[in-house]
C-alpha cells in the first residue's frame, strides 16, 4: 500500500509551499493596505508608472554593464530587446547613434552561416536569434531591416530541425518548446516560414500539453507559463491551434492568477512580474480563439452524450469523437498551410470578443504597486532586486492589460481600464511576437515585398 | 581585508604568464568601436575568452583548451558555446566521463539553474549509459532535497528514468515528497509521469482505480490544493465518460461542498463534470442552495448558472472567467 497523503488527525505544521507563499502574500497585502490606506491623490502618485526612472535605468543599461553581468555574456542579444522593447514599449525613442551601434552589435553577432550568438564569435542560437531580430523590428528602418541575411538565417533554422517536429537550441543543443516558438515566431515575421520549417512542430507542441492543461518544456515536464505562452503562439502561428485542448488551457492559465494579484508560473508556485506577460499574454491569445474554444467544449459535451446514448445521435455526425475531430483538424491544417504566412498579420486584425477572461485591473495593481522599483527598473516582487528580463516582462504584461478591452488593436482604450493616471498608457504590442505592433507592421510591410 | 582579498586574487597566474600558453595569442571579442549592452568584464575575464576564442576558432583539440573551458565555465557557466566545445573536447581526447560528471556537480553547486548545465549532465549521461543511472538519479535527488521543484532537475530525472530505467522506487519517491509537502505541483506531476509511464506498472488504465483513492484522500485532508484536483482530473484524460460517471468523483465535490468551506475547486470541479453532462441529483442541489448568499437578486433554477454565480462572488479575481462559463452553459436539458 502506499503511504497515504498527509493525514488530518493532528494539526500538520505548515508544508513549505505554504510558508513561502504565506510570507509573499503578507509582503504583498502589506503594500495594498498601505494603499488602501492613504488618500485618493496619494493612492494615485503610487500608481504612477516611473516612466522616466525606467527610462534612466534602462538606458544606462545600453551603455555601461559591470562585471556582474558577465553571467549574461551568451545573451547580450536578449539585453538588446529587453531594453530597446521596453523603450518602445515607454514611447521613448532612441538617438541615430545609439540606432546604428545597436544594429552595427547585432551585426557582429549574426553568424556568416545564419542566424545570431549570444554575443560576437559566439555560435548561432535561436533564442539569441529571436532576440536579435525582434530587436531589429523594433528599432525598424530600411538598415535595421535589410541587416537580417534571412537566408542564412533559413538554412540555420533548417540545420537545427528535428524530425521529431521540435528544434535543437543551437547545434548539439537541447530541444524544448521554447526553440519551437523562436524559429516559427522569426520564420514568421520574416517571411520565411514554409511547410518544411512547419512539419511535425505541432504534434511535438501537442505532446508537451500537460494533464493540468498548459504547456511543459518537453513531454512529460510540468505546465509553465512560459513554455505556455511560446506553445500556444507557435501553434497559432502554424495554424493547428485547434489541436491543443483549449478549453483545458484557458481553465489553467486563468487560475494562475492569484490572490496576490499578479500570475504565478506553475500550479502551487509563487507570483512572478514576468508572467504577466508570458500567462497574461496566453490568456490574450485566447480571448481571440472563442469561437475554437466554444467548438471544442461542444464537441466534448456531444462526446459525453454519444457515448451514453449512442443510436439517437450518432448520425448526426459522424465526427464528433475526440480522435475524428482532431483528425479532422489536422487535416484542414494541411490545406491551410498556403496561408500560415498570413497567420501573424490576419491575428491582431481579427474581431475579437468582450472583455479579457483574466483580472486586467488586479494585474495592474500588481505590477504598479510590486513590481516597480523607486528607482526605476521592474521585479519579479517585493524583495526582489529590478533587472531588465523583468522590466521587458513587466511592462509587456502591463500593456497587455491596457488593451485588453479594446476591439481593435489600435483603439485607444477608456481611461476606465487603465490603472492610475492615464499617461499610464503604453504602446499596444502585437501578442504572438511581442513587439511594438506598428513596429511589427512596418516589419510585415518590409518582408511582405522580399 | 581588501588586502587579503588581493592576494587571493593573486594566486591566479594570468595565462600570458604561463609557459604553456606562449605559443597562443589571443583574440580580443570583436565587439566594435562603440558597443551596446559592454560589459565591463573583470581583467581574468577577457582574457580567459581572448584565450579561448584563440583555441576555438583553431578549433584546438587538446587537454590545455579543455582546462581552459573550466576556467571559462567557471566564470559564465551560461556560455554554451564553451560547453559545447568542451564536449567536442571530451569526445575527441576520449577522456573518463565520471571525472566529467564531477565538473558538472561542482558547476551544478554554484547554481544549478541554467540549461547548459542539464544539457551537458544528459549528454555526459546518455554517453556512460545504464551504469549512470543510479549516479544521475542520485544527483537530481540532492538538488530536489533543497529546491523540490527545481525545472531543470525534474527534467533531467525523467529522462534518465525513461532512458536508464530505475522506475523501481519512483512512486514511494513520488509519495514521500507529497508526505513532505502535498503541495509541491512538480511531485504530482511526476507521479502522472510515473503512472502513466513506468514499464512496471501497467499504465493510467491500471493504475487509475487506486490513484483516484490517494487523490481523494488528499483532497479531503487539502480541499484549497489545486494540485490534487487537477491531477484528479487528469487521472480521466481524455476518458470524460468516465470521469462524468465515476462515484469517487462526485462524492469527494459533495463531500467537500458540505463543508462549506475551501470549496472552490469542488466547485469548479462540479461545474465541469455539468459541462459534460452531469446531472447533479438532490443533494447537490441542497448543498449548493446552502452556499447561496441572500445578495443574488434572482433565484435560478438552474444549477450551473447558480454554481457561476458563486464562483463569481467567491473567487472574486478570476470574475471575467466565470461570467464567461456562464454564458457558455450547455441548454438546460
Amino acid at each position: 500500500m502506499e503511504p497515504s497523503p498527509s493525514p488530518a488527525a493532528e494539526t500538520p505544521s505548515p508544508t513549505v509551499s505554504q510558508r513561502d507563499q504565506w510570507t509573499v502574500e503578507s509582503q504583498v497585502f502589506h503594500i495594498y493596505q498601505l494603499f488602501a490606506n492613504i488618500p485618493p491623490n496619494a493612492q494615485s502618485i503610487m500608481l504612477e508608472l516611473l516612466r522616466d526612472k525606467h527610462t534612466e535605468y534602462l538606458s544606462k543599461g545600453l551603455r555601461h554593464l559591470s562585471s556582474t553581468f558577465s553571467v549574461l555574456d551568451a545573451n547580450r542579444p536578449w539585453l538588446c530587446y529587453w531594453i530597446i522593447h521596453s523603450f518602445a514599449l515607454l514611447g521613448e525613442f532612441i538617438d541615430d547613434d545609439l540606432e546604428d551601434d545597436t544594429v552595427d552589435f547585432l551585426n557582429r553577432c549574426q553568424d556568416p552561416n545564419g542566424g545570431y550568438a549570444g554575443g560576437p564569435g559566439q555560435m548561432p542560437h535561436l533564442a539569441t536569434t529571436y532576440a536579435a531580430v525582434n530587436t531589429l523590428i523594433t528599432l525598424g528602418g530600411e538598415k535595421s531591416l535589410a541587416s537580417i541575411n534571412r537566408d542564412k538565417l533559413y538554412g540555420f533554422m533548417r540545420r537545427m530541425k528535428q524530425p521529431n517536429g521540435g528544434f535543437r537550441m543551437h547545434d548539439a543543443g537541447e530541444i524544448d518548446v521554447r526553440a519551437c516558438y523562436t524559429a516559427i515566431s522569426v520564420a514568421s515575421v520574416l517571411n520565411i516560414l514554409d511547410n518544411e520549417l512547419i512539419r511535425n512542430v505541432g504534434d511535438f507542441i501537442l505532446s508537451c500539453q500537460t494533464y493540468e492543461g498548459g504547456i511543459a518544456g518537453e513531454p512529460g515536464s510540468e505546465a509553465h507559463g512560459g513554455y505556455t505562452f511560446c506553445g500556444l503562439a507557435t501553434m497559432i502561428l502554424i495554424g493547428e491551434v485547434n489541436r491543443l485542448d483549449l478549453p483545458r488551457l484557458l481553465d489553467w492559465a486563468v487560475f494562475r492568477q492569484g490572490k496576490e494579484c499578479g500570475f504565478q508560473g506553475r500550479t502551487n508556485k509563487l507570483v512572478d512580474g514576468c508572467y504577466s506577460f508570458w500567462q497574461g499574454g496566453a490568456v490574450a491569445l485566447l480571448q481571440r480563439l472563442h469561437s475554437i474554444i466554444d467548438e471544442q467544449m461542444a464537441e466534448a459535451l456531444q462526446f459525453v452524450a454519444i457515448s451514453d446514448v449512442p443510436k439517437e445521435k450518432e448520425s448526426l455526425d459522424g465526427t464528433s469523437n475526440h480522435a475524428t475531430s482532431r483528425a479532422r483538424h489536422e487535416g484542414m491544417s494541411a490545406s491551410c498551410s498556403s496561408d500560415v504566412k498570413s497567420i501573424g498579420y490576419n491575428f491582431i486584425n481579427q474581431w475579437r470578443a468582450s472583455e479579457p477572461l483574466f483580472h486586467s485591473i488586479a494585474l495592474q495593481q500588481y505590477i504598479l504597486l510590486c513590481t516597480q522599483e523607486q528607482d526605476g527598473g521592474l521585479r519579479d516582487k517585493p524583495g526582489k532586486r529590478r533587472d531588465h528580463y523583468h522590466s521587458c516582462y513587466c511592462l509587456s504584461g502591463l500593456s497587455l492589460c491596457q488593451y485588453s478591452w479594446s476591439k481593435r488593436p489600435h483603439s485607444p482604450p477608456l481611461p476606465k481600464v487603465v490603472m492610475g493616471p492615464y499617461s499610464n498608457l503604453l504602446e499596444p504590442i502585437h501578442p504572438l511576437f511581442n513587439v511594438v505592433l506598428d513596429r511589427y507592421r512596418e516589419a510585415h510591410e518590409f518582408f511582405a515585398q522580399l | 581585508m581588501a588586502g587579503n582579498i588581493e592576494v587571493e586574487e593573486n594566486d591566479r597566474v594570468p595565462l600570458r604568464l604561463r609557459p604553456e600558453w606562449s605559443d597562443v595569442t589571443p583574440i580580443p571579442q570583436d565587439d566594435g568601436p562603440s558597443p551596446v549592452v559592454p560589459i565591463n568584464y573583470s581583467e581574468e575575464f577577457s582574457e580567459v575568452m581572448d584565450y579561448f576564442r584563440a583555441v576555438y576558432f583553431a578549433k584546438e583539440l587538446s587537454s590545455r583548451a579543455l582546462s581552459l573551458t573550466a576556467e571559462a565555465i567557471g566564470l559564465n557557466a551560461g556560455n554554451y558555446t564553451v560547453w559545447h566545445f568542451r564536449r567536442l573536447l571530451l569526445e575527441a581526447l576520449k577522456l573518463d566521463l565520471h571525472v566529467e560528471r564531477e565538473f558538472v556537480e561542482r558547476v551544478a553547486s554554484g547554481n544549478s539553474k541554467n540549461y547548459q548545465i542539464w544539457h551537458h549532465r544528459r549528454w555526459v549521461a546518455e554517453k556512460l549509459g545504464p551504469e549512470a543511472r543510479n549516479s544521475e538519479l542520485e544527483f537530481t535527488k540532492k538538488i530536489l532535497s533543497v529546491d523540490a521543484k527545481h525545472y531543470h532537475a525534474w527534467s533531467h530525472r525523467q529522462w534518465v528514468l525513461q532512458n536508464l530505467g530505475g522506475w523501481e522506487d519512483e512512486l514511494n519517491y513520488c509519495s514521500e515528497l507529497l508526505a513532505e509537502d502535498i503541495f509541491n505541483n512538480s511531485a504530482w506531476n511526476q507521479r502522472y509521469f510515473v503512472i502513466t509511464r513506468s514499464p512496471l506498472l501497467g499504465g493510467l488504465k491500471a493504475m487509475r482505480e487506486s490513484e483516484v483513492l490517494y487523490t481523494v484522500e488528499a483532497i479531503i485532508s487539502y480541499p484549497e490544493n489545486e494540485s490534487s484536483w487537477r491531477y484528479l482530473r487528469g487521472l480521466f484524460k481524455d476518458e470524460s465518460l468516465l470521469y462524468v460517471n465515476d462515484a469517487q468523483v462526485s462524492s469527494v465535490c459533495l463531500k467537500v461542498l458540505k463543508t462549506k468551506s475551501n470549496y472552490l475547486f469542488a466547485l469548479s470541479t462540479l461545474l465541469d463534470l455539468i459541462c459534460l453532462g452531469y446531472q447533479p441529483n438532490e443533494d447537490f442541489r441542497d448543498a449548493i442552495e446552502a452556499l447561496r448568499t441572500s445578495d443574488f437578486d434572482k433565484q435560478d433554477s438552474d444549477i450551473a448558472i447558480t454554481i457561476c454565480s458563486i464562483l463569481e462572488q467567491v473567487d472574486p479575481i478570476r470574475v471575467n472567467y466565470w461570467v464567461w462559463r456562464k454564458s457558455r452553459l450547455p441548454q438546460a436539458a
